[in-house]
Protein backbone atom coordinates (compact mmCIF):
# COMPACT_ATOMS: atom_id res chain seq x y z
CA UNK A 1 0.00 0.00 0.00
CA UNK A 2 1.29 3.28 -0.65
CA UNK A 3 2.04 5.65 2.11
CA UNK A 4 0.04 8.28 3.55
CA UNK A 5 2.52 10.37 2.84
CA UNK A 6 5.60 10.70 1.20
CA UNK A 7 7.47 14.09 1.28
CA UNK A 8 10.73 14.07 -1.43
CA UNK A 9 13.31 17.10 -1.08
CA UNK A 10 10.95 19.51 -0.59
CA UNK A 11 12.53 23.21 -0.66
CA UNK A 12 10.84 26.39 0.16
CA UNK A 13 11.34 29.93 0.38
CA UNK A 14 10.23 33.15 2.19
CA UNK A 15 11.01 35.97 -0.37
CA UNK A 16 15.16 35.68 -0.13
CA UNK A 17 15.08 33.29 3.26
CA UNK A 18 14.80 30.13 3.07
CA UNK A 19 12.71 28.07 4.96
CA UNK A 20 12.82 24.70 3.56
CA UNK A 21 16.39 23.12 2.76
CA UNK A 22 15.29 19.31 1.42
CA UNK A 23 12.76 17.74 3.24
CA UNK A 24 12.55 14.15 2.96
CA UNK A 25 10.15 12.23 5.24
CA UNK A 26 7.19 9.45 4.95
CA UNK A 27 4.68 8.83 7.11
CA UNK A 28 2.85 4.85 6.50
CA UNK A 29 -0.57 4.03 6.86
CA UNK A 30 -1.47 4.14 10.03
CA UNK A 31 2.04 5.09 11.20
CA UNK A 32 1.95 7.78 14.11
CA UNK A 33 5.25 10.36 12.76
CA UNK A 34 6.69 13.02 15.33
CA UNK A 35 8.41 15.90 14.08
CA UNK A 36 10.66 17.74 16.27
CA UNK A 37 12.93 20.86 15.27
CA UNK A 38 13.78 24.17 17.27
CA UNK A 39 11.38 27.00 17.36
CA UNK A 40 11.25 29.03 13.67
CA UNK A 41 12.70 25.83 11.83
CA UNK A 42 10.13 26.03 9.79
CA UNK A 43 7.94 23.00 11.46
CA UNK A 44 4.58 24.78 10.64
CA UNK A 45 5.94 26.02 7.14
CA UNK A 46 6.32 22.46 6.21
CA UNK A 47 2.64 21.27 6.84
CA UNK A 48 1.49 24.59 5.02
CA UNK A 49 3.26 22.56 2.09
CA UNK A 50 2.36 19.51 2.42
CA UNK A 51 -1.54 20.59 2.91
CA UNK A 52 -0.87 23.03 -0.34
CA UNK A 53 -1.56 26.34 1.61
CA UNK A 54 2.24 27.23 0.26
CA UNK A 55 4.52 26.32 -3.18
CA UNK A 56 7.50 24.14 -2.88
CA UNK A 57 10.00 25.55 -5.08
CA UNK A 58 11.15 22.00 -5.88
CA UNK A 59 10.62 18.20 -4.41
CA UNK A 60 7.52 16.38 -4.24
CA UNK A 61 4.45 15.40 -2.29
CA UNK A 62 2.75 12.56 -2.41
CA UNK A 63 -0.51 11.60 -0.48
CA UNK A 64 -1.91 8.44 -0.79
CA UNK A 65 0.33 8.14 -3.45
CA UNK A 66 -0.96 10.77 -5.89
CA UNK A 67 0.89 14.08 -6.28
CA UNK A 68 -0.03 16.13 -4.06
CA UNK A 69 2.18 19.25 -4.72
CA UNK A 70 -0.12 22.39 -4.36
CA UNK A 71 -3.97 19.81 -3.88
CA UNK A 72 -5.10 21.09 -0.83
CA UNK A 73 -8.34 19.75 1.24
CA UNK A 74 -6.54 15.98 1.16
CA UNK A 75 -5.71 15.91 5.27
CA UNK A 76 -7.20 16.50 7.96
CA UNK A 77 -5.75 19.28 9.39
CA UNK A 78 -5.27 21.25 13.10
CA UNK A 79 -3.48 24.60 12.78
CA UNK A 80 -0.95 26.02 15.24
CA UNK A 81 -4.00 28.88 16.36
CA UNK A 82 -7.00 27.45 17.02
CA UNK A 83 -8.38 29.24 14.27
CA UNK A 84 -12.05 29.96 15.29
CA UNK A 85 -14.88 31.16 12.87
CA UNK A 86 -15.23 33.73 15.64
CA UNK A 87 -19.24 34.01 14.36
CA UNK A 88 -19.73 30.06 14.44
CA UNK A 89 -20.69 28.65 17.77
CA UNK A 90 -18.30 25.60 18.81
CA UNK A 91 -20.40 23.00 17.51
CA UNK A 92 -21.12 25.02 14.28
CA UNK A 93 -17.19 25.11 13.68
CA UNK A 94 -16.76 21.73 13.92
CA UNK A 95 -19.36 21.48 11.19
CA UNK A 96 -18.41 23.73 9.24
CA UNK A 97 -15.15 22.24 8.65
CA UNK A 98 -16.83 18.38 8.33
CA UNK A 99 -19.22 19.81 6.14
CA UNK A 100 -15.89 21.36 3.96
CA UNK A 101 -14.91 17.88 3.80
CA UNK A 102 -17.84 16.17 2.09
CA UNK A 103 -19.65 14.98 5.68
CA UNK A 104 -23.39 14.69 5.34
CA UNK A 105 -24.86 17.40 7.69
CA UNK A 106 -26.73 15.47 10.48
CA UNK A 107 -23.81 13.35 10.45
CA UNK A 108 -21.83 16.14 11.54
CA UNK A 109 -24.08 17.79 13.81
CA UNK A 110 -24.28 14.46 15.72
CA UNK A 111 -20.33 14.02 15.64
CA UNK A 112 -19.71 17.08 17.08
CA UNK A 113 -22.03 17.28 19.97
CA UNK A 114 -20.95 13.64 20.81
CA UNK A 115 -17.31 14.36 20.62
CA UNK A 116 -17.35 18.07 22.48
CA UNK A 117 -18.54 15.90 24.99
CA UNK A 118 -16.05 13.34 25.14
CA UNK A 119 -13.43 16.22 25.53
CA UNK A 120 -15.50 17.97 28.38
CA UNK A 121 -16.79 20.77 26.53
CA UNK A 122 -20.18 19.02 25.95
CA UNK A 123 -22.25 22.28 27.51
CA UNK A 124 -20.04 25.31 25.01
CA UNK A 125 -21.63 23.44 21.98
CA UNK A 126 -23.37 26.78 21.11
CA UNK A 127 -21.34 29.08 23.16
CA UNK A 128 -19.16 31.74 20.81
CA UNK A 129 -15.66 30.76 20.34
CA UNK A 130 -14.00 34.16 22.57
CA UNK A 131 -16.26 32.16 25.34
CA UNK A 132 -13.46 29.59 25.73
CA UNK A 133 -10.00 29.98 27.13
CA UNK A 134 -7.08 29.02 25.11
CA UNK A 135 -6.73 25.81 25.57
CA UNK A 136 -10.34 24.90 25.52
CA UNK A 137 -10.43 26.03 21.47
CA UNK A 138 -7.33 23.84 21.33
CA UNK A 139 -9.44 20.99 21.88
CA UNK A 140 -12.07 21.84 19.67
CA UNK A 141 -9.84 22.48 16.82
CA UNK A 142 -8.38 19.15 17.68
CA UNK A 143 -11.60 17.16 17.30
CA UNK A 144 -12.31 19.11 14.20
CA UNK A 145 -8.98 17.79 12.68
CA UNK A 146 -10.04 14.21 14.38
CA UNK A 147 -13.12 14.00 12.68
CA UNK A 148 -12.15 14.77 9.13
CA UNK A 149 -12.46 11.74 7.20
CA UNK A 150 -9.52 12.63 5.45
CA UNK A 151 -6.59 9.46 6.30
CA UNK A 152 -3.55 11.93 6.98
CA UNK A 153 -4.02 13.46 10.26
CA UNK A 154 -1.48 16.76 10.68
CA UNK A 155 -1.27 18.22 14.25
CA UNK A 156 0.30 21.48 14.57
CA UNK A 157 1.38 21.39 18.60
CA UNK A 158 -2.13 20.18 19.44
CA UNK A 159 -1.51 20.54 23.22
CA UNK A 160 1.02 23.52 23.16
CA UNK A 161 -1.90 25.38 25.14
CA UNK A 162 -2.65 23.09 27.34
CA UNK A 163 -1.92 22.91 31.18
CA UNK A 164 0.64 20.32 31.96
CA UNK A 165 -2.11 18.31 33.62
CA UNK A 166 -4.72 18.61 30.73
CA UNK A 167 -1.88 17.90 28.14
CA UNK A 168 -1.39 14.51 29.85
CA UNK A 169 -4.42 13.51 29.96
CA UNK A 170 -5.24 14.61 26.76
CA UNK A 171 -2.24 12.74 25.20
CA UNK A 172 -3.19 9.56 27.27
CA UNK A 173 -6.79 10.16 25.44
CA UNK A 174 -5.55 10.76 21.90
CA UNK A 175 -3.42 7.88 22.66
CA UNK A 176 -5.99 5.30 23.09
CA UNK A 177 -8.17 6.41 20.48
CA UNK A 178 -5.54 6.56 17.62
CA UNK A 179 -4.73 2.85 19.07
CA UNK A 180 -8.48 1.92 18.72
CA UNK A 181 -8.40 3.48 15.39
CA UNK A 182 -4.96 4.25 13.43
CA UNK A 183 -4.33 6.82 11.83
CA UNK A 184 -1.55 8.29 9.31
CA UNK A 185 -0.75 11.33 11.85
CA UNK A 186 2.04 13.73 11.70
CA UNK A 187 2.33 15.74 14.35
CA UNK A 188 4.68 19.00 15.09
CA UNK A 189 5.70 19.15 18.90
CA UNK A 190 8.41 20.78 20.77
CA UNK A 191 7.85 18.02 23.78
CA UNK A 192 10.73 14.99 23.26
CA UNK A 193 8.41 13.18 25.83
CA UNK A 194 4.61 13.59 23.55
CA UNK A 195 6.49 12.53 20.99
CA UNK A 196 8.26 9.51 22.35
CA UNK A 197 4.80 8.09 24.78
CA UNK A 198 2.83 8.88 21.14
CA UNK A 199 4.48 8.13 18.05
CA UNK A 200 6.01 4.76 16.20
CA UNK A 201 8.97 7.50 14.88
CA UNK A 202 10.49 10.96 15.43
CA UNK A 203 11.84 12.85 12.75
CA UNK A 204 14.59 15.44 14.30
CA UNK A 205 14.32 18.71 12.35
CA UNK A 206 17.54 20.84 11.77
CA UNK A 207 17.12 24.73 12.36
CA UNK A 208 16.06 26.67 9.45
CA UNK A 209 16.35 26.06 6.77
CA UNK A 210 14.82 22.99 8.22
CA UNK A 211 16.28 19.40 6.81
CA UNK A 212 16.37 16.03 8.74
CA UNK A 213 18.82 15.19 10.97
CA UNK A 214 17.90 11.83 12.41
CA UNK A 215 15.07 9.50 12.35
CA UNK A 216 14.33 7.87 15.85
CA UNK A 217 12.60 4.38 15.89
CA UNK A 218 10.56 4.50 19.08
CA UNK A 219 10.64 0.87 19.95
CA UNK A 220 7.86 0.49 22.32
CA UNK A 221 5.38 -2.03 22.03
CA UNK A 222 1.20 -0.63 21.67
CA UNK A 223 -0.54 -0.19 23.62
CA UNK A 224 1.96 1.97 25.33
CA UNK A 225 1.96 2.27 28.87
CA UNK A 226 0.89 6.14 29.94
CA UNK A 227 3.99 5.77 32.60
CA UNK A 228 6.63 4.52 30.00
CA UNK A 229 8.70 7.51 31.52
CA UNK A 230 9.65 4.73 34.02
CA UNK A 231 11.51 2.70 31.70
CA UNK A 232 15.38 3.33 31.34
CA UNK A 233 14.83 3.19 27.47
CA UNK A 234 12.91 6.02 27.25
CA UNK A 235 15.37 8.28 29.32
CA UNK A 236 18.13 6.86 26.95
CA UNK A 237 16.03 8.16 23.64
CA UNK A 238 15.30 11.18 25.15
CA UNK A 239 18.57 11.75 26.03
CA UNK A 240 20.05 11.18 22.50
CA UNK A 241 17.19 13.56 20.61
CA UNK A 242 17.96 16.29 23.34
CA UNK A 243 21.75 15.88 22.33
CA UNK A 244 20.49 16.28 18.93
CA UNK A 245 18.06 19.10 19.21
CA UNK A 246 20.77 21.26 21.69
CA UNK A 247 23.26 22.02 18.72
CA UNK A 248 20.61 22.91 16.09
CA UNK A 249 18.69 25.36 19.19
CA UNK A 250 22.23 26.87 19.55
CA UNK A 251 22.96 27.63 16.32
CA UNK A 252 18.97 28.57 15.54
CA UNK A 253 19.30 31.24 18.29
CA UNK A 254 22.59 32.72 16.61
CA UNK A 255 21.13 32.66 13.13
CA UNK A 256 17.83 34.33 14.52
CA UNK B 1 -24.05 49.09 36.16
CA UNK B 2 -25.23 52.77 38.36
CA UNK B 3 -22.21 54.49 36.39
CA UNK B 4 -24.01 52.74 33.19
CA UNK B 5 -27.38 54.12 33.64
CA UNK B 6 -26.20 57.29 34.75
CA UNK B 7 -24.22 57.74 31.57
CA UNK B 8 -27.96 56.90 29.81
CA UNK B 9 -29.33 59.88 31.39
CA UNK B 10 -26.77 62.57 31.44
CA UNK B 11 -27.09 63.41 27.46
CA UNK B 12 -30.42 64.10 28.47
CA UNK B 13 -30.09 66.18 31.30
CA UNK B 14 -27.25 67.72 28.97
CA UNK B 15 -30.04 68.83 26.13
CA UNK B 16 -32.68 70.20 29.40
CA UNK B 17 -30.32 72.45 30.70
CA UNK B 18 -29.48 73.69 27.04
CA UNK B 19 -33.16 73.99 27.00
CA UNK B 20 -33.59 75.56 30.08
CA UNK B 21 -30.82 78.24 29.71
CA UNK B 22 -32.24 78.69 26.38
CA UNK B 23 -35.58 79.41 27.92
CA UNK B 24 -34.43 81.72 30.40
CA UNK B 25 -31.96 83.73 28.47
CA UNK B 26 -34.87 84.48 25.95
CA UNK B 27 -37.41 85.23 28.08
CA UNK B 28 -34.58 87.44 30.40
CA UNK B 29 -33.22 89.50 27.52
CA UNK B 30 -36.97 89.47 25.93
CA UNK B 31 -35.02 88.22 22.34
CA UNK B 32 -37.10 88.81 19.44
CA UNK B 33 -39.18 85.89 18.70
CA UNK B 34 -38.31 86.34 14.57
CA UNK B 35 -34.19 86.34 16.14
CA UNK B 36 -34.39 83.64 18.40
CA UNK B 37 -38.15 81.88 20.02
CA UNK B 38 -37.82 80.34 22.84
CA UNK B 39 -38.32 76.65 23.33
CA UNK B 40 -41.80 76.81 24.83
CA UNK B 41 -43.00 79.22 22.08
CA UNK B 42 -41.59 76.67 19.82
CA UNK B 43 -43.25 74.00 20.85
CA UNK B 44 -46.70 76.02 21.20
CA UNK B 45 -46.27 77.13 17.70
CA UNK B 46 -45.37 73.40 16.54
CA UNK B 47 -48.78 72.39 18.27
CA UNK B 48 -50.75 75.09 16.16
CA UNK B 49 -53.36 73.17 14.34
CA UNK B 50 -52.83 74.72 11.31
CA UNK B 51 -48.76 73.90 11.66
CA UNK B 52 -48.72 70.09 13.36
CA UNK B 53 -50.81 68.20 10.37
CA UNK B 54 -48.33 70.09 8.07
CA UNK B 55 -44.90 68.98 9.89
CA UNK B 56 -46.42 65.89 10.34
CA UNK B 57 -47.06 65.62 6.59
CA UNK B 58 -43.97 67.13 6.06
CA UNK B 59 -42.10 64.73 8.32
CA UNK B 60 -43.94 61.42 7.02
CA UNK B 61 -42.63 62.69 3.81
CA UNK B 62 -39.01 63.16 4.53
CA UNK B 63 -38.94 59.80 6.56
CA UNK B 64 -39.95 58.06 3.40
CA UNK B 65 -37.32 59.61 0.87
CA UNK B 66 -34.89 59.09 3.65
CA UNK B 67 -35.90 55.37 4.24
CA UNK B 68 -35.97 54.71 0.21
CA UNK B 69 -32.89 56.43 -0.74
CA UNK B 70 -30.78 54.60 2.23
CA UNK B 71 -31.45 51.39 1.46
CA UNK B 72 -31.38 51.74 -2.26
CA UNK B 73 -27.74 52.66 -1.39
CA UNK B 74 -26.99 50.40 0.77
CA UNK B 75 -28.17 47.45 -1.45
CA UNK B 76 -26.31 48.67 -4.44
CA UNK B 77 -23.44 49.41 -2.03
CA UNK B 78 -23.40 46.09 -0.63
CA UNK B 79 -23.88 44.68 -4.18
CA UNK B 80 -21.10 46.64 -5.97
CA UNK B 81 -18.73 46.25 -3.01
CA UNK B 82 -19.38 42.00 -3.42
CA UNK B 83 -18.78 42.32 -7.04
CA UNK B 84 -15.71 44.58 -6.73
CA UNK B 85 -14.30 42.13 -4.19
CA UNK B 86 -14.82 38.67 -6.13
CA UNK B 87 -13.98 39.83 -9.99
CA UNK B 88 -10.21 39.17 -10.21
CA UNK B 89 -8.64 42.47 -10.74
CA UNK B 90 -11.48 44.80 -10.34
CA UNK B 91 -10.19 45.74 -6.87
CA UNK B 92 -7.49 47.45 -8.23
CA UNK B 93 -9.23 49.42 -11.15
CA UNK B 94 -11.70 50.66 -9.03
CA UNK B 95 -9.76 51.62 -6.16
CA UNK B 96 -8.42 55.40 -7.19
CA UNK B 97 -12.55 56.08 -8.52
CA UNK B 98 -13.36 54.87 -4.92
CA UNK B 99 -11.38 57.58 -3.53
CA UNK B 100 -12.24 60.10 -5.73
CA UNK B 101 -15.97 59.40 -5.27
CA UNK B 102 -14.93 60.01 -1.48
CA UNK B 103 -14.16 63.52 -2.49
CA UNK B 104 -17.00 64.85 -4.61
CA UNK B 105 -18.64 67.54 -2.63
CA UNK B 106 -22.25 66.20 -3.62
CA UNK B 107 -24.36 69.58 -3.41
CA UNK B 108 -22.77 69.86 -7.19
CA UNK B 109 -24.50 66.68 -7.86
CA UNK B 110 -27.97 68.56 -6.89
CA UNK B 111 -28.38 70.74 -9.95
CA UNK B 112 -26.53 68.14 -12.18
CA UNK B 113 -29.28 65.45 -11.68
CA UNK B 114 -31.74 67.47 -11.43
CA UNK B 115 -31.09 68.53 -15.09
CA UNK B 116 -30.70 64.95 -16.28
CA UNK B 117 -34.00 63.33 -14.05
CA UNK B 118 -36.17 67.14 -13.74
CA UNK B 119 -37.85 68.16 -10.62
CA UNK B 120 -39.82 64.68 -9.55
CA UNK B 121 -38.75 62.55 -6.70
CA UNK B 122 -36.22 60.64 -8.96
CA UNK B 123 -33.35 63.04 -8.71
CA UNK B 124 -33.77 63.38 -4.83
CA UNK B 125 -33.94 59.35 -4.08
CA UNK B 126 -30.83 59.10 -7.02
CA UNK B 127 -29.03 61.68 -4.64
CA UNK B 128 -29.69 59.97 -1.34
CA UNK B 129 -28.89 56.63 -2.39
CA UNK B 130 -25.18 57.94 -3.94
CA UNK B 131 -24.77 59.67 -1.15
CA UNK B 132 -25.32 56.51 1.24
CA UNK B 133 -23.69 54.45 -1.05
CA UNK B 134 -19.90 55.62 -0.96
CA UNK B 135 -19.51 54.62 2.96
CA UNK B 136 -21.10 51.25 2.74
CA UNK B 137 -19.05 50.35 -0.68
CA UNK B 138 -15.68 51.56 1.05
CA UNK B 139 -16.36 49.88 4.68
CA UNK B 140 -17.93 46.60 3.16
CA UNK B 141 -14.85 46.03 0.73
CA UNK B 142 -12.44 46.59 3.29
CA UNK B 143 -14.52 44.25 5.52
CA UNK B 144 -14.33 41.69 2.89
CA UNK B 145 -10.40 42.04 2.77
CA UNK B 146 -9.28 42.15 6.00
CA UNK B 147 -9.93 38.40 7.14
CA UNK B 148 -7.51 37.09 9.97
CA UNK B 149 -5.02 35.35 7.41
CA UNK B 150 -4.97 32.37 9.78
CA UNK B 151 -8.34 31.47 9.32
CA UNK B 152 -8.22 32.08 5.52
CA UNK B 153 -5.28 30.08 5.84
CA UNK B 154 -6.57 27.47 7.34
CA UNK B 155 -10.02 26.71 5.82
CA UNK B 156 -8.09 26.53 2.81
CA UNK B 157 -6.02 24.14 3.71
CA UNK B 158 -8.72 22.08 4.59
CA UNK B 159 -10.13 21.88 0.76
CA UNK B 160 -12.84 25.06 1.29
CA UNK B 161 -13.39 26.83 -2.46
CA UNK B 162 -13.81 30.20 -3.51
CA UNK B 163 -17.35 30.53 -2.53
CA UNK B 164 -17.48 28.70 0.45
CA UNK B 165 -14.84 31.25 2.38
CA UNK B 166 -16.74 33.84 0.47
CA UNK B 167 -19.77 32.78 2.06
CA UNK B 168 -18.32 31.64 5.87
CA UNK B 169 -15.69 33.98 5.93
CA UNK B 170 -15.54 37.08 3.97
CA UNK B 171 -19.10 37.93 4.03
CA UNK B 172 -19.67 37.33 8.22
CA UNK B 173 -16.06 38.98 8.56
CA UNK B 174 -17.50 42.09 6.77
CA UNK B 175 -20.99 42.48 8.76
CA UNK B 176 -19.63 44.75 11.22
CA UNK B 177 -17.96 46.56 8.95
CA UNK B 178 -20.92 47.01 6.83
CA UNK B 179 -22.46 48.12 10.02
CA UNK B 180 -20.13 51.11 10.51
CA UNK B 181 -20.65 52.26 7.11
CA UNK B 182 -23.97 52.01 7.43
CA UNK B 183 -24.23 53.83 10.69
CA UNK B 184 -22.34 56.91 8.45
CA UNK B 185 -24.61 56.36 5.60
CA UNK B 186 -27.82 56.63 7.51
CA UNK B 187 -26.46 60.10 9.45
CA UNK B 188 -25.65 61.55 5.64
CA UNK B 189 -28.90 60.53 4.52
CA UNK B 190 -31.18 62.59 6.51
CA UNK B 191 -29.26 65.60 5.68
CA UNK B 192 -28.82 64.48 2.05
CA UNK B 193 -33.00 64.26 2.24
CA UNK B 194 -33.39 67.97 3.44
CA UNK B 195 -31.09 69.68 1.24
CA UNK B 196 -32.22 67.58 -1.63
CA UNK B 197 -35.84 69.01 -0.55
CA UNK B 198 -34.74 72.55 0.27
CA UNK B 199 -33.47 72.93 -3.57
CA UNK B 200 -36.74 71.27 -5.22
CA UNK B 201 -39.96 69.87 -4.69
CA UNK B 202 -43.36 70.09 -3.08
CA UNK B 203 -43.06 68.84 0.54
CA UNK B 204 -40.84 67.25 3.15
CA UNK B 205 -39.01 69.00 5.90
CA UNK B 206 -36.36 70.42 3.73
CA UNK B 207 -39.50 72.07 1.47
CA UNK B 208 -41.01 73.49 4.68
CA UNK B 209 -37.97 74.22 6.44
CA UNK B 210 -37.64 76.81 3.20
CA UNK B 211 -41.10 78.29 3.09
CA UNK B 212 -40.73 78.81 6.66
CA UNK B 213 -37.68 80.70 6.75
CA UNK B 214 -38.95 82.71 3.83
CA UNK B 215 -42.19 83.58 5.49
CA UNK B 216 -40.00 85.14 8.22
CA UNK B 217 -41.76 82.09 11.10
CA UNK B 218 -38.74 81.14 12.57
CA UNK B 219 -40.75 79.20 15.29
CA UNK B 220 -41.32 76.81 12.24
CA UNK B 221 -37.86 76.41 11.28
CA UNK B 222 -36.93 75.71 14.73
CA UNK B 223 -39.61 72.94 15.07
CA UNK B 224 -38.56 71.42 11.43
CA UNK B 225 -35.21 71.24 12.53
CA UNK B 226 -35.86 70.01 15.91
CA UNK B 227 -37.17 67.26 13.90
CA UNK B 228 -35.05 66.61 11.32
CA UNK B 229 -32.26 66.63 14.53
CA UNK B 230 -34.64 63.85 16.37
CA UNK B 231 -35.02 61.41 13.13
CA UNK B 232 -31.40 61.91 12.95
CA UNK B 233 -30.69 60.66 15.88
CA UNK B 234 -33.30 57.93 15.60
CA UNK B 235 -31.46 56.51 12.53
CA UNK B 236 -28.19 56.27 14.19
CA UNK B 237 -30.02 54.54 17.34
CA UNK B 238 -31.97 52.46 15.13
CA UNK B 239 -28.30 51.43 12.88
CA UNK B 240 -26.51 50.59 16.44
CA UNK B 241 -29.65 48.24 17.92
CA UNK B 242 -29.68 46.56 14.24
CA UNK B 243 -25.82 45.81 14.92
CA UNK B 244 -25.80 44.87 18.25
CA UNK B 245 -29.09 42.32 17.41
CA UNK B 246 -27.37 41.21 14.39
CA UNK B 247 -23.13 40.85 15.48
CA UNK B 248 -24.01 38.58 18.76
CA UNK B 249 -20.50 37.20 18.63
CA UNK B 250 -18.58 39.52 19.10
CA UNK B 251 -17.03 39.98 23.16
CA UNK B 252 -18.78 42.26 25.09
CA UNK B 253 -15.63 44.61 25.76
CA UNK B 254 -15.04 45.24 21.87
CA UNK B 255 -18.54 45.51 21.15
CA UNK B 256 -19.14 48.73 23.77
CA UNK B 257 -15.47 49.39 22.25
CA UNK B 258 -17.25 50.19 18.91
CA UNK B 259 -20.61 52.29 20.17
CA UNK B 260 -18.04 54.35 22.15
CA UNK B 261 -16.24 55.41 18.67
CA UNK B 262 -19.19 55.02 16.82
CA UNK B 263 -20.55 58.17 18.86
N1 LIG C 1 4.02 34.10 6.04
C1 LIG C 1 5.36 34.19 6.26
N2 LIG C 1 6.10 35.12 5.60
C2 LIG C 1 7.43 35.20 5.79
N3 LIG C 1 8.12 34.44 6.63
C3 LIG C 1 7.45 33.49 7.32
C4 LIG C 1 6.04 33.32 7.18
N4 LIG C 1 5.65 32.32 7.99
C5 LIG C 1 6.76 31.88 8.60
N5 LIG C 1 7.85 32.58 8.21
C6 LIG C 1 9.23 32.34 8.65
O1 LIG C 1 9.54 31.00 8.36
C7 LIG C 1 10.30 30.43 9.40
C8 LIG C 1 9.64 29.15 9.87
O2 LIG C 1 8.40 29.44 10.45
P1 LIG C 1 7.47 28.29 11.04
O3 LIG C 1 6.23 28.93 11.54
O4 LIG C 1 7.34 27.23 10.02
O5 LIG C 1 8.35 27.75 12.25
P2 LIG C 1 8.04 26.59 13.29
O6 LIG C 1 9.10 25.59 13.17
O7 LIG C 1 6.64 26.13 13.15
O8 LIG C 1 8.21 27.36 14.66
P3 LIG C 1 7.44 27.15 16.06
O9 LIG C 1 7.99 25.89 16.65
O10 LIG C 1 7.84 28.33 16.85
O11 LIG C 1 6.00 27.06 15.76
C9 LIG C 1 10.42 31.48 10.49
O12 LIG C 1 11.70 32.04 10.39
C10 LIG C 1 9.37 32.49 10.14
O13 LIG C 1 9.83 33.77 10.47
MG1 LIG D 1 4.98 26.28 14.24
Amino acid sequence: MAPALEVRDVAMRYGDRPVLGGVTLRVEDGEFVSLIGPSGCGKSTLLKVIGGLEQAERGEIYIEGRPANGRRGLIAYMPQQPSLLPWRTVAGNIELALGIAGVPRAEARRLARDWLGRVGLAEYANAWPHMLSGGMQQRVSFIRALLSPRKLMCLDEPFGALDALTRQHMQEWLLSIWEENRRAVLLVTHSIEEALLLSDRIVVLSARPASVLREFTVPFGRPRDPKLWKVPAFAELREAIHELLKPAEAAGTASG
Amino acid sequence: MGNKRLSGWLPLAVIALIAAAWEAAVRMFAIDPYILPSPSAIVREAMQPNVWPRLEMHTLATVRRTLTGLALGVLAGVALAAAIHLIPGARRASAPLLVLSQSVPYIVLVPLLLIWLGFGEEPKIVLIALVCFFPVTVAMLTGLRECDPALRGYLAMIGADRRTIFTKLELPNAVPYLFSGFRIAAAYSVTTTVAAEWFGGGSGLGYYIKLSYSGFETARVFAGTIIIIAFSMLMYGLAGLAERLVVRWRPKTERRGGDGSGA
